[in-house]
């Protein structure tokens, strides 16, 4: 049973990858499936986020180096801060252009009067 | 002007650590360079800096950390099986959330953990800093979404960050 360490190491990483790419592989179904950018952002700030910090994880732990996993978990807390601020400013650009929301939605109590005193 | 150069040097540390991180080295050389580069950095963002360091505390930081965690996993599971759904049932809608907080960091904070956690995002903020708008996948009940993030990150976002 020497192998047995790496076995595990192996397994781990495996799973990671698999699990990182199905939730990455959902992420962009997402961005397919969903009728507007408000709601597409959802699917790409989400399961975007969760996927690639997977895989992150599944690269630094199939290094076996702590200097490379270290490498990877700072990777992953960039995405933790960087992507929900991207998913906000499109989010809000979109609004501030005058982007109507899906026929689905429901309410909308964003006031259209403070697209106005933004632009100047 | 002790607690500024105090404050600066915990910073730089800080930023030192984040460099060894990233560049995957922690001899002496490279943590020196980080050193140099961190204060460098600081220098640069100097005005900008708030005037004194927040109080935190610390196991309050370490719950809001572990909720958040948790929110994220569960986030992005939800979305995952609402993509796969043959008919996505989608209630979307924008609704304006009434901030009790103040400070402009914990604005951001709030913000940033209400996108990254389900079925919510946040789009704007109004200009006197009262209202978060925040569009949720499921909009039928705005009041029960008020009521999770005000019981949830907000609460705990005041309790990790005391005035």
């Amino acid at each position: 049973m020497s192998a047995g360490p790496d076995l595990l190491v192996a397994i781990a990483v495996s799973v990671l990858l698999v699990a990182g790419s199905i939730f990455s592989l959902l992420a962009a179904l997402g961005l397919l499936r969903f009728p507007d950018l408000y709601t597409r952002m959802h699917a790409a700030s989400k399961a975007g986020t969760i996927g690639s910090g997977l895989l992150l994880l599944a690269a630094g732990l199939h290094a076996l180096d702590i200097a490379i996993l270290l490498r990877a978990l700072a990777g992953f807390a960039f995405f933790v801060l960087t992507a929900p601020v991207s998913a906000h400013l499109l989010a809000k650009a979109a609004h501030q252009a005058g982007y109507k929301l899906t026929n689905l939605s429901v309410t909308d109590q964003l006031p259209l009067a403070k697209q106005k005193s933004d632009r100047l | 002007m002790r607690f500024r150069a105090m404050r600066f040097i915990v910073v730089n540390l800080l930023l030192t650590l984040v460099w060894a991180f990233v560049t995957g080295s922690f001899t002496l050389h490279n943590l020196a360079l980080g050193f140099a580069i961190g204060a460098m950095s600081l220098l640069l963002v100097r005005d900008q800096l708030p005037a004194s360091l927040n109080r935190v505390r610390p196991i309050k930081l370490l719950l809001l950390v572990g909720l958040f965690f948790k929110e994220l996993m569960l986030s992005a599971i939800k979305v995952a099986v609402m993509v796969l759904r043959p008919n996505m049932r989608l209630r979307p809608g924008i609704f304006a959330y009434p901030l009790t907080i103040t400070r402009d960091f914990e604005i951001t904070l709030l913000a940033n953990l209400i996108t990254l956690t389900p079925g919510t995002l946040s789009v704007d903020v109004s200009d006197d800093r009262k209202m978060l708008y925040v569009h949720a996948l499921s909009c039928h009940d705005p009041a029960a979404e008020r009521r999770a993030i005000s019981s949830g990150f907000e609460r705990r976002i005041r309790e990790a960050f005391p005035l």
